[in-house]
């Protein structure tokens, strides 16, 4: 009996590498995940047999960090912000992924072409992109809402209050796009002390008229109670706010500053093989597209945008003017710097406290 | 027996070891009955606040990843400028903790002190193992700001591992070049403005809470006990309720658009361009806060007048005292304990605050804990932190201590 034992626990064990196919995936819950198991997981368990465990967490970064740092690994792919992962990443927490090896787009372009511009990073393989935008509540702009970064700090031509981010990260980059500072230039001007001074001066033209806020649930309650007129946003939120309770939001894309997520792959991930397939998978064309479908982060390859249907599939609300990253969108939009805010995040909030607290 | 012979009991011990064999196992016994609490109150108090407060003296950050120019700014004296060894001890360094991937945690250790160095460590780090000597040119052609003073001061500071430069930066001080104390550019100051504003509106929120709290805590006191229980639920009733909810429930009544505005503008006392900004500013942060931590203020004070025989005062006015002396004279003295109390206990609460100013304090209402929280969560600078923690908390401490002076602590009555 006892042999008999061993010898089913050998085969077992011999058997495993070939039978050991299943992923653990952590997310962070509620709709991110859900469109997450629709659009990457099912259909990865459908094409490769490899099962896929989803579990949640409120931030994976720092589940991961703790496993990793107790060498105790039970998650093979996590979805981490930028921010996040770069730091994992400096810390040597998280694999380092070769972006060569992911799937290039189905008309032939490299994935590192595919993806937008700065979206790649050493670590990351990313997901989807959010934004932060103007947000208006289109009722109070009979005669039409705002169509520039630069409206909002107007009050002469679009009169009201304004719901403002009480952060410096976004709000100097808005200010300076504003200032008519194109964005492929942002940074670099944010960079000098007559920069910082002109972002200041420009949030300077509208503090009279703002509404601070801190939670990201906050500005779609100010503009529903009519509080502002036009509100700094999280996209995901408006988009939300405008479907589930029907108001009629709307988001202003010109000037919108964008920032992405994606899969990390931590050190010691235990089956480690099936997770680098499970990232290279979800993070090709096709479903990317499919995830759009289901939340209003955008898609980071611009393969694609063009595959991109419905709301939750269902006909009705064609999802490509929502998302972030569609062409139309994109015009006049900057991506958030990593590295700048690593560098500055501490001495320009400072900043913007004392400017705050001034009168 | 004389008189000198020590007292004995019955086995011959003498009385005064007896009873102290007695009491010792008394106290043994009594120690052993709060040996829990007395563990509790280390654990979970004690050992978080002492670690919280060595953090703010204590970053090894700089010492533990980059050994050899420690030692080198060790051996020299503080203004030297760097030689070709300290550039070969900084790559040396460098290589080892790119291999480690430990140059980022160097780089923001010198970021908080210098800020825009982060970027310039990890972009070094990252190509440090290509670094040859001779070491001076290989790292001022990577990046020119290698030869930095400033930079190299702020090294300096940073190996060692015990640093007085969180408490600086907490009280809006740095270190030049040169080593001495200086105040942060203007436009940069802004912790001391707010713990000066914390404090004052701390204070205004306690003298609110008290002014509002006397005539409730009297009227309690003094009705029959059917009718003060029934209203002190009244009273207990918001203190059951979450903050979050009536934080927000001000939110509805206070807003531009909220109750209270649209019914003045209903009335025709304001104009619809005239409503009043009653939220997301200072008054916002006060009305709220008050509200919150009212009945902190009302249960000491009911507590103590509960206790007043209503004899004296009517003394008082028999003996030809006006209502207003015998109040003055006679009541207030005896409710100074309740006062003491409840202003102890709202001040030490309002000055910790967090929810509610990030909800309503919008610009002007901000106090010091909203910037503890961002450097905790966001910039995850957890010695200045820890910093600005300690100093919040050593005022509380003087402002107990001069109570303990001018009223007496043995005065209070917490209820």
């Amino acid at each position: 009996m006892k042999k008999l034992l061993v010898l089913t626990t050998a085969m077992a064990g011999l058997a495993l590498p070939g039978l050991a196919q299943e992923v653990t995936v952590m997310g962070w819950g509620g709709a991110y995940t859900a469109s997450q198991i629709e659009a990457y997981h099912k259909p990865f368990t459908a094409k490769t047999g490899i099962k896929v465990n989803s579990v949640d967490a409120d931030n994976p970064a720092t589940p991961i960090k703790a496993q990793v740092e107790a060498r105790n690994v039970s998650i093979d792919v996590a979805s981490v912000e930028i921010a996040d992962a770069v730091r994992l990443c400096d810390e040597g927490l998280v694999e380092i992924i070769d972006a060569a090896s992911l799937p290039a787009a189905p008309d032939g372009t490299p994935a590192m072409e595919d993806f937008i511009e700065g979206t790649l990073s050493e670590c990351m393989v990313p997901t989807d992109v959010f934004s932060t935008v103007v947000a208006y509540d289109a009722s109070k702009f009979p005669n039409g809402g705002p169509t520039t970064i630069a409206d909002f700090f107007d009050t002469a031509k679009f009169p009201g209050k304004r719901g403002v981010k009480k952060g410096a990260k976004v709000m100097l980059e808005m200010a300076l796009m504003a200032d008519g500072v194109p964005a492929a230039e942002v940074y670099e001007v944010l960079g000098t002390a007559e920069g910082v001074d002109r972002a200041f001066a420009k949030l300077s033209s509208i503090k009279n008229d703002a509404v601070f806020w801190e939670a990201g649930s906050q500005p779609p309650q100010l503009l529903a109670d009519g509080e502002v007129s036009m509100t700094i946003a999280w996209n995901g939120r408006i988009f939300n706010a405008a479907m589930a309770d029907n108001k009629p939001f709307e988001i202003m894309w010109d000037g919108q500053v964008f920032e992405w997520e994606g899969w990390v792959i931590p050190k010691g991930a235990p089956n480690m093989e099936a997770a680098l397939e499970f990232v290279k998978f979800s993070t090709s064309t096709e479903p990317l597209a499919a995830a759009a479908n289901w939340i209003s982060y955008g898609p980071p390859r611009k393969s694609s945008a063009p595959l991109v249907g419905t709301f939750k599939n269902e006909g009705k609300v064609p999802m490509s003017p929502h998302l972030p990253t569609s062409p139309e969108n994109l015009t006049n939009a900057l991506a958030s710097s990593l590295e700048f805010w690593a560098d500055h995040d501490t001495e320009l909030n400072e900043r913007f406290n004392a400017w705050l607290a001034a009168n | 027996m004389s008189a000198t012979d020590p007292l004995t009991t019955a086995d011959g011990l003498p009385l005064k070891r007896a009873l102290m064999r007695a009491q010792r196992s008394a106290r043994w016994r009594a120690f052993v009955l709060v040996a829990p609490l007395l563990l509790f109150v280390v654990v979970t108090f004690l050992v978080p606040i002492g670690q919280m407060l060595h953090r703010s003296v204590h970053n090894p950050a700089f010492p533990a990843n980059m050994p050899a120019l420690t030692e080198w700014f060790r051996a020299t004296p503080a203004g030297t400028s760097p030689d070709d060894r300290a550039f070969a001890a900084l790559a040396a360094d460098l290589k080892q903790a790119a291999a480690n991937r430990t140059v980022a945690i160097v780089g923001t250790r010198i970021n908080y002190d210098l800020p825009g160095t982060r970027s310039l460590f990890t972009a070094t780090g990252r190509r440090a193992a290509a670094l040859a000597p001779p070491f001076r040119t290989a790292l001022l052609e990577a990046d020119a700001r290698w030869g930095d003073p400033a930079l190299w001061a702020a090294m300096r500071n940073a190996s060692s591992a015990y640093t007085p430069g969180f408490y600086l930066s907490a009280l809006d001080l740095t270190r030049g070049n040169d080593g001495t104390i200086e105040r942060v550019p203007e436009q940069r100051r802004v912790y001391v403005p707010l713990f000066l504003r914390t404090f004052g509106l701390s204070a205004a929120i306690t003298g609110l809470c008290l002014l509002l709290a006397f005539p409730i805590a009297h009227m309690l006191a003094t009705l029959p006990l059917r009718w003060s229980n029934l209203l002190m639920i009244l009273v207990l009733l918001p203190f059951w309720t979450s903050l979050l909810v009536r934080t927000t429930s001000w939110i509805v009544l206070l807003q531009q658009q909220g109750v209270i505005n649209s019914t003045l503008v209903a009335l025709g006392i304001l104009g619809d361009d005239g409503r009043l900004t009653m939220i997301y500013n200072q008054t916002g942060t006060v009305i709220a806060m008050t509200h919150v931590l009212l009945p902190f203020m009302v249960l000491p004070l009911y507590s103590v007048m509960r206790t007043i025989n209503p004899a004296y005062v009517r003394a008082a006015r028999s003996l030809g005292a006006t209502s207003w002396t015998a109040f003055r004279r006679i009541y207030l003295p005896q409710t100074v304990p309740g006062i003491g109390a409840g202003a102890l206990l709202v001040f030490i609460l309002a000055v910790g605050y967090y929810i509610t100013p990030a909800l309503v304090g919008g610009a002007s209402g901000q106090l010091i804990s909203n910037l503890i929280a961002f450097h905790m969560q966001d910039s995850l600078n957890w010695s200045l932190a820890a910093a600005l923690s300690a100093l919040l908390l050593g005022a509380v401490v003087i402002l107990y201590w001069l109570y303990d002076r001018l009223i007496g602590i043995d005065n209070m009555k917490l209820g």
